[in-house]
């Protein structure tokens, strides 16, 4: 079974980003950057398929401007066989990532490919889905647990109020949640081996999609701070406080 | 033109965010219809035709929708998406799976997660972890938007709707529905409750018995951290945050929580946040109205008992 896998390249989770003085965006320029986690998580289950002999080879793929290749060696270094940059450059929106992802699919062919169950800068929860439409395959959202039988893939799937078992048949798409496993520790001599790995780097222009965006960007803010709060000095004062509010009865 | 809005049910009552959800579609001034699909769903559709603002329901009925999968309910939307100009959801399980394939199959973008409507085709969403609310504009002739249920209130009822019938479409077939476990407890739904008591990860083997008398005699949901659930302590759907659910309540109580910016991420709009933590340098001192250093294990006990 083959598995592409795909990973984007955000602002790193422990940092608090700030707006442009003007507003127009949010200031990435010299902000530390890494891996989207979900995608790290999406990597990791495809190697440990791999490791129990279900998967033979893995393609990482990232669309997105040329500082995406830190991410894809991060995948590199992981352990992917393969890694592809699809050059794109400005705003990309997840329709037209989920668009050229299936064009990568389409030379690819891969039986299951896996991503993030969301990108933690955009936090849109879309490119997935798109493309499971796109191809006209199953989806298995927020995967949890997954095991490959035969033709088909169990996908345990965290949902509002528990979890949910669906088996979908393959090809399909399966996106991560932070439950499905924890990322392996790279170790240095395999992230120095990553840095000598070629990554194959297709024109997003050259895929023959349209990926133009259908959404600007008008202003970014940053939400109102909330007022200073009071320290209380014992749980009965808390509580008075709280009745004060009229939030306890 | 009409907006649709794909109504969320548990198969006997529509669910409290499809009543927000239509709060939301006011904003566009147009007719809203409701799409209500499901094997048997003759009582949630006559339920849904009371939602004051609703113009019509149109029930979309099938054996094979008794679980609801998104390729089905998509595909359900899509075939009747050519009447409308808008297309909504609220920012649920149910909505994040389904309209997102919707739009690719219309060839139109989507707004996710939207927590104002300041025109009919301009939007403010929460980015990164809530950090940032960008204000985007479509350009797509279909507007295909989720909304975060938690910013807009419930409609009332207050109508008398119309209830149609329309054909499901065939069954996708590729996915096959096998099981699903529902964590049953009888508090409050935790993305609609009026108060809410969290744990993180410190309360250890006792998050249970620690945190259920207080949420009972506050009539309480209960939430937790992701740290919390990764450990084992609480179920997945109990997770509070960016990644899990995003709550408003009026009162929010997070006990032993560090006040990581992804837990923060689901607790911004409650009115009053309280915190007890034992550490007075925790972060989420910064974000509380109240804050109370003290140690949890101790703090509790005593809590319960001044609650009476
Ligand atoms: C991609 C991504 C997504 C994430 N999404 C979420 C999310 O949706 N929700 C979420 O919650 N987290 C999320 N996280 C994790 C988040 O970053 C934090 O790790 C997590 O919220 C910390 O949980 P915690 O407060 O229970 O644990 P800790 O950070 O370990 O904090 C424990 C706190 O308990 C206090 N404490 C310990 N003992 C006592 C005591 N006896 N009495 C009083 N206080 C005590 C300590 O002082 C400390 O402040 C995400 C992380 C990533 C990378």
């Amino acid at each position: 079974m083959k598995i592409m896998v795909a990973v984007k390249h955000v602002v790193d989770y422990n940092i608090v980003p700030r707006v442009k003085q003007d507003g127009s965006d949010v200031e990435i320029s010299g902000v530390k950057m890494g891996i989207n986690p979900f995608d790290e998580i999406a990597v990791e289950e495809a190697l440990r398929l791999k490791e129990k002999g279900i998967a033979t080879e893995i393609v990482a793929v990232s669309i997105g401007a040329e500082n995406s290749k830190d991410t894809l060696r991060h995948a590199l270094a992981m352990g992917v066989d393969r890694a592809v940059l699809v050059q794109a450059e400005g705003k990309l929106q997840p329709l037209g990532v989920a668009k050229l992802l299936k064009a990568v699919a389409g030379r690819e062919q891969p039986d299951l490919i896996l991503l993030g169950k969301q990108a933690i800068d955009d936090d849109a929860g879309q490119a997935g889905q798109m493309l499971a439409a796109l191809l006209g395959v199953g989806q298995g959202l927020f995967a949890s647990e997954i095991k490959v039988n035969g033709n088909e893939i169990e996908v345990n799937r965290e949902v509002d109020g528990g979890t949910e078992t669906v088996a979908l048949q393959l090809p399909a798409i399966v996106t991560a949640d932070l439950r499905l496993n924890e990322p392996r520790f790279i170790k240095l001599p395999n992230m120095m081996m990553a840095k000598k790995k070629p990554i194959d780097v297709i024109a997003g222009t050259e895929l023959g999609v349209d990926f133009a965006s259908h959404l600007s960007l008008l202003n970014v803010a940053e939400p109102a701070p909330r007022k200073p709060g009071v320290i209380v000095n014992s749980v009965a004062e808390l509580v008075e406080k709280l009745r004060i509010e009229k939030v306890l009865a | 033109m009409s907006v649709l809005i794909l109504a969320e049910h548990d198969g006997q009552h529509i669910k409290q965010s499809t009543r927000q959800a239509v709060t939301a579609a006011a904003a566009w001034q147009q007719p809203i219809h409701l799409l209500v699909a499901g094997a048997d769903v003759s009582a949630v559709a006559a339920e849904a035709a009371t939602i004051a603002g609703v113009a019509k329901v149109i029930k979309v009925e099938a054996p094979h929708l008794v679980h609801l999968l998104a390729e089905d309910v998509a595909a359900a939307v899509q075939q009747i998406a050519g009447e409308y100009q808008v297309i909504v959801a609220a920012h649920s399980t149910l909505g994040k799976g389904v309209l997102p394939r919707v739009a690719a199959l219309l060839d139109v973008g989507m707004v996710s997660d939207v927590v104002e409507i300041q025109a009919p085709a301009t939007y403010v969403r929460p980015i990164y972890a809530g950090n940032i609310l960008a204000t985007v504009q479509s350009s797509d002739a279909v507007q295909v938007v989720t909304v975060r249920a938690t910013s807009f209130e419930a409609a009332a009822n207050g109508a008398n709707a119309e209830i149609t019938s329309a054909a499901a479409p065939a069954a996708f077939g590729k996915v096959r529905w096998v099981s699903e476990q529902r964590n049953l407890s009888d508090r409050p739904e935790l993305a609609t409750a009026n108060v809410v008591i969290s744990g993180g990860r410190s309360l250890g083997e006792q998050f249970n018995a620690l945190l259920e008398p207080v949420a009972h005699k506050l009539n309480a949901a209960i939430g937790a951290t992701r740290a919390c659930v990764d450990a084992g302590f609480a179920p997945n759907d109990l997770q509070v945050g960016q990644t899990g659910t995003v709550v408003a309540p009026e009162l929010y109580i997070a006990v032993g929580i560090s006040g990581a910016m992804q837990h923060l991420a689901g607790i911004k709009d409650s009115k009053v946040i309280v915190a007890i933590n034992h550490d007075p340098d925790a972060p989420i001192f910064k974000h509380a109205d109240y804050g109370l250093v003290a140690d949890l294990f101790k703090a509790l006990p005593e809590l319960n008992a001044a609650l009476g």
